[in-house]
């Protein structure tokens, strides 16, 4: 059938409309979001216009930026199911320090530096490996003990990181090979667009292709929503919450793998706040901590609002501890707008 | 009607449950046939939301026997009742407020597109809001548009919804705890009709009530529960007000019933 489905169907059976785009458009949080960031963009690129609206500042804004993309494309699932997870950030290191521990093992003289693809790749497998299995213990300590997402991932939040440092006795290891650095860390691909961003940028379209159109995703949204609602209809809440903590971690994963190539260390020290950062943008980004809605572009958007603040400020010569005021306003602002919407919808 | 009318479709034989030292169900059994509505009354704790989510696989009795179609079931989840074509309504409204009406109609039996993007997961939202806004507009739901959160819709559309999702999806029988319990008088009305249509299409409708005049409307038997048991049972064309009462009450019991 090929003709209007808001008109009259085959058995003259009156069907109901959607709802205008323009309604759908001006109704999505992820609409006025967007024009915070185009607002900023615009304000610094008029502010620094030799300096803001460059290529380079753009490669190495996507680059900083990358990493935090996939913790936070994970941390959108779990957001959505009404969920926390505060563990990304270690797992992350975790994930890098079992990866890079492997690849020195299996190099001579416990030096990966000139390490080849062989190791490399056993490095990658190594590094999702162990993300996907703290995303598991993660996941089954939620949905099958029933433990709160806030309590179980404080307490991997420590465990991870404890694990890590117990793999090389608290220091980084410094020995990445240097064939993964070049590629996968400084690399660029396609005329100048950085492979550590191809890679955020694939594994962002997947997931928001996951999280929109498919059934996983529904399921995702329908657990958040109404949790109780999704087990009567049959759906598996268990499994769904337990893949998604799974997926996380796994995301963690890569992260930590791509963190490595970029810094050349496994950087214990460095993402004491990824967890916070991520959890941040997904917020900013229109998705509600208490679940049933959000979306994989609003979180882009979010992770990308403190990057260019920072960046502005930088290169317009604010001091960029206003950044974090800045961002913290932002973001309790993001809240109080969802908390709004929420309460108008419920007195209806 | 065939002679098969007067077999019970769905019969459950001296159920049990405790919730730890709290016995909702003592030996209740409870019967329904194709092409009737049941009203399921009783004060409240006398086990009917016990005794229905044991029908529906929400919960499983301590003993007792459940029969459907005149064989011995288990109904360990709700999948198990559903595969049975036994759909519930449920009085704390079932439904996911932030998902629109389309996808509540589908949750848990999503459409997915044809060929190999259906095999990744791939969901057919234009078919499931094609099918769903025609099977609301089939069982008398308005709606203003077909892809709002639900939790933005009245009490009473909300409900609609829910019971239209139970409807759509039944083949035998359909169990609505407390389905008119938010609506106004215009909605109730119309939820009262779908229950007739339903039963009119040869289904089994178990309605949960504690509106009397609406159970005597609306069924065509009544069943009576009372501290976990079954205490009486009526033609709802013979019984009055009086009785139904007196039943709930305790101050009349019928010796054949439990």
């Amino acid at each position: 059938m090929t003709t209007d489905e808001s008109t009259v169907d085959t058995n003259g059976v009156h069907t109901i409309e959607r709802q205008s785009l323009r309604t759908r458009l001006l109704t999505a949080n992820t609409f006025w979001i967007g024009l915070v960031l185009l607002g900023l963009v615009i304000v610094f690129s008029v502010l620094a216009p030799d300096a803001f609206p460059t290529v380079f500042t753009a490669q190495t804004l996507l680059i900083e930026t990358a990493v935090l993309l996939v913790l936070a494309v994970g941390m959108t699932f779990v957001i959505i199911t009404g969920g926390i997870d505060l563990s990304v950030g270690s797992v992350l290191i975790f994930a890098g320090m079992v990866s890079a521990k492997t690849m020195e093992a299996m190099s001579p003289n416990g030096n990966a530096l000139n390490a080849g693809w062989d190791v490399i790749l056993v490095g990658l497998v190594v590094a999702i490996a162990g993300g996907t299995a703290w995303g598991f213990l993660n996941g089954f300590l939620i949905a099958v003990a029933k433990i709160p997402p806030l309590i179980v991932t404080l307490g991997t939040l420590g465990a991870a990181l404890g694990a890590a440092s117990l793999i090389n006795n608290g220091s980084d290891i410094r020995t990445v090979p240097t064939e993964l650095r070049n590629t996968l860390g400084y690399g660029t691909s396609f005329g100048g667009i950085p492979n550590l961003v191809l890679v955020a940028v694939v594994i962002t379209a997947v997931a928001a292709w996951l999280l929109h159109t498919t059934r996983f995703g529904r399921h995702t949204y329908a657990v958040g929503s109404n949790a109780e609602a999704a087990r009567r209809s049959g759906i598996g809440v268990t499994r769904h919450l337990t893949l998604v903590y799974l997926l996380t971690g796994l995301l963690a994963g890569v992260a930590g793998f791509m963190s490595l190539a970029y810094y050349g260390s496994t950087t214990i020290s460095a993402h004491a706040t990824d967890n916070l950062n991520a959890i941040a943008a997904v917020v900013m980004g229109g998705t509600s901590l208490f679940g049933g809605i959000g979306s994989v572009l609003g979180t882009v958007i979010g992770v990308f609002i403190p990057a260019v603040l920072k960046k502005g400020f930088n290169i317009v010569g604010v001091q960029d501890f206003w950044q974090m005021i800045a961002v913290g306003a932002v973001l309790i602002a993001a809240v109080w707008f969802d908390q709004q919407r929420r309460r108008a919808r419920n007195r209806l | 009607m065939s002679e098969t009318a007067n077999e019970p479709l769905l019969e459950a034989s001296e159920l049990t449950k405790s919730y730890g030292s709290v016995e909702a169900l003592r030996g209740a059994s409870f019967e329904v046939r194709a092409g009737e509505v049941v009203a399921l009354i009783g004060d409240n704790g006398a086990g009917k939301s016990t005794l229905v989510k044991c029908l529906s696989g929400v919960e499983q009795q301590d003993s007792g026997e459940i029969f459907f179609e005149g064989e011995r079931v288990r109904m360990d989840t709700p999948t198990a009742a559903r595969k049975l074509g036994i759909e519930t309504v449920y009085q704390d409204l079932a439904v996911a407020p932030e998902l629109d009406p389309a996808a509540n109609l589908f949750l848990g039996r999503e459409l997915r597109l044809p060929g190999f993007l259906g095999r990744l997961g791939m969901l057919d939202k234009r078919a499931m809001r094609k099918r769903a806004s025609q099977e609301f507009a089939r069982l008398g739901v308005t709606l203003q548009s077909i892809d709002v959160p639900i939790g933005s819709l009245s009490g009473g559309q909300r409900q609609s919804v829910a019971v239209a999702r139970s409807v759509v999806w039944a083949s035998k029988v359909v169990f609505m705890d407390e389905p008119t319990a938010a609506l106004g008088v215009v909605q109730r009305e119309r939820v009262l009709n779908v229950i007739r249509k339903v039963r009119d299409q040869g289904m089994a409708v178990v309605l949960i009530s504690h509106n009397m005049p609406e159970v005597l409307a609306v069924a065509d038997r009544v069943e009576v529960l009372r501290l976990g048991k079954r205490v009486a049972r009526f033609t709802a064309a013979d019984a009055t007000l009086e009785d139904l009462v007196g039943a709930m009450t305790g101050a009349l019991t019928q010796e054949d019933a439990a």
